[in-house]
């Protein structure tokens, strides 16, 4: 049975060389040849164990980066002893002991670890917790707590977007720095200097290492929910770049969500993002056609959206629906923009599609959140469920919103709105300032031909929101 | 991306009494794990394979045979679909998997990839 395993290796990477595209920044997966494939191995159990692993370390020595710290050193042992020995029978408890071990090793040889410890100002508190520490017994409610503790840290208001996006890979996505450089299309020194003030403003904050209660809890939940989208939306519809779509972010996004619907299960919100991303994600093998050209959602072949998500994606939206009502409350943002992307979902084909639904459910997410690039997308349903000149009134009574200024999707629902009224000219003039105004390159080139295209009816807005 | 974890077992091996309350707390933690972790897209145990029914076409014509298959050598007992970045990944939980049951078990799973034209 053994020699089937180098076979299979083999087999396995030969298809991946051929079938990946050298210019996709693909993750780095199994390398080839023994050592790579241990390699691999050990990095698959990191990114299964950092998270909870670095949790549980911040909450002993109350410092994100002298966690990470910790948890880095545990990582080098295994590389270096899990090649040979094989990887242990529960690698998480092997990793936590062997920081442990580390750490109090440190402290006790007073190298720069008790000096970190001295200077954060619990010293013998801490060294004394880490030696009664017992990993192996960890019940899962504390690990959980732990986590949500993390989850909150990485995502706390006061660090900037970016700072967020990249702690919260980094920490709880188990991406290297690298990795996160890649699939954002920025250089690794600025990603490893984000996370670095992002820690650095933790711990000068002095930013408790805790789960927000009550109210604050409500506040802060919408900031790690945003994080999560923000990942998705990067993955999703690349904002720059040649490419339309970056799955593995989309992955990483989707992933998230659902750690967090363990993490939180009573909030409704939380099945709502998850909802959302699944659903989104059930097109991602429709949005794009083989020459990697864009797919407009209405002209998607609706047999190649996965089914298994989708139906995930329902069962998020009904556990949304269900919590939420359990507290008397209506529908939150998320779970709207799951609701229009159910309604989507179910219908068998383009022009089944119930847009007086989606316009009323985008009436409902525009007043919950007072956004503008919301009634943009309402334009396209009313266009779709009453007309264009309907459509084109929603847009025209917001058109001169402030945020909406270099809104490439403004100019381009107006462009197809004016198309379908058979005023070509005006037509062509968004689809040529939306052209400009947009940074991804495939919607550009999609943009083009709508302007050689006119005369042409099309379906509208595919680039909407809910693409 | 998706991988099918399929788990094969050899019935001449088995073990008498099935799996015992300690692999199946096991189990269930570990499900619950990956359920936690994100990755766990669906998973379950299949009925005996004496329960089967298996219809097999050939020139044409399709057969519809019952169980019992004692001809069997190997069967699979189960399943789980992963959700994961990479296949070293789904390897790493497969592994844990199998750790769960004791040397009594003679067991082995096959790992595949779904089909995903991205």
């Amino acid at each position: 049975m053994l020699s089937l395993v180098p076979v299979a290796e083999k087999a396995e990477n030969e298809t991946t060389d051929t079938g990946t595209d050298p210019t996709t920044p693909a993750r780095t997966g199994a390398g080839t040849g023994a050592g790579g494939d241990a390699r691999a191995a050990v990095e698959a159990v990191w990114r299964i164990e950092a998270p909870r692993l670095i949790a549980g370390l911040t909450r002993l020595v109350r410092d994100l980066d002298l966690a990470e710290e910790l948890a880095q050193d545990a990582l080098v042992a295994a590389l270096e002893q899990w090649p040979a020995e094989g990887v242990p029978r529960n690698p998480g408890a092997w990793l936590t002991t062997t920081a442990k071990r580390r750490a109090i090793d440190g402290i006790r040889r007073n190298e720069r670890l008790a000096h970190r410890l001295r200077l954060l100002g619990h010293e013998q508190e801490i060294a004394q917790q880490l030696r009664s520490w017992e990993p192996e017994a960890a019940d899962p409610k504390g690990i959980q707590d732990d986590l949500l503790r993390l989850v909150f840290t990485a995502c706390h208001p006061v660090l900037g977007r970016e700072a967020r996006v990249a702690l919260t890979l980094r920490l709880l996505g188990g991406l290297t720095t690298d990795e996160i450089a890649r699939a954002f299309l920025v250089p690794e020194p600025t990603v490893a200097q984000r996370i670095v003030r992002a820690k650095r403003t933790i711990a000068a904050k002095r930013l408790p290492f805790e789960v927000p209660q009550g109210a604050e809890l409500r506040e802060r939940l919408a900031s790690v929910l945003e994080v999560v989208y923000l990942v998705f939306n990067e993955g999703y519809s690349a904002t720059a770049g040649e490419e339309w779509m970056r799955p593995a972010l989309c992955e990483d996004a989707l992933r998230l969500a659902r750690v967090l619907t363990g993490l939180l299960p009573q909030e409704p919100e939380v099945h709502g993002l998850a909802a959302l991303l699944e659903l989104q994600a059930s097109r991602s093998r429709a949005r794009v056609d083989s020459a990697g050209a864009p797919v407009l959602l209405l002209d998607q072949d609706r047999s190649r959206w996965d089914g298994l998500l989708v139906r995930r994606g329902f069962a998020a939206l009904a556990r949304a629906d269900e919590r939420a009502r359990a507290r008397g409350e209506r529908p939150g943002p998320y779970a709207l923009q799951a609701a229009i992307a159910a309604c989507h979902a179910s219908a068998p084909t383009a022009q089944t599609t119930d847009w007086r639904a989606i316009a009323r459910l985008y009436g409902a997410l525009a007043a919950s959140t007072g956004s503008p690039v919301v009634e943009v997308n309402r334009a396209v349903a009313v266009g779709m469920a009453e007309g264009p000149q309907a459509g084109l009134a929603v847009l025209d009574a917001v058109a001169g919103a402030p945020a909406l200024r270099d809104y490439h999707l403004l100019p381009s629902v107006r462009g197809d709105l004016l198309a379908r009224l058979g005023r070509a000219d005006e037509a062509r003039a968004e689809f040529e300032r939306a052209a400009a105004l947009t940074r991804n390159e495939a919607e550009r080139a999609l943009l083009r031909e709508r302007v050689a295209g006119l005369g042409v009816r099309h379906p509208p807005g595919g680039t909407t929101m809910d693409a | 991306m998706r991988f099918m974890m399929l788990l094969r077992l050899d019935p001449a091996t088995l073990p008498e009494a099935g799996p015992d309350e300690k692999l199946m707390t096991e189990m269930g933690e570990l499900i619950a794990d990956m359920t936690k972790a994100g990755v766990l897209v669906d998973t379950g145990g299949l009925r005996p394979l004496d329960e089967s029914v298996r219809i097999r076409q050939t020139g044409g014509q399709q057969t519809v045979v019952d169980g019992p298959f004692a001809e069997a050598k190997e069967f699979i007992g189960g399943y789980c679909m992963l959700d994961v970045a990479d296949q070293a990944e789904a390897k790493a939980w497969a592994s844990r998997f199998l750790a769960l049951h004791g040397p009594e078990w003679d067991i082995e799973t096959e790992i595949r990839q779904v089909e995903s034209p991205e």
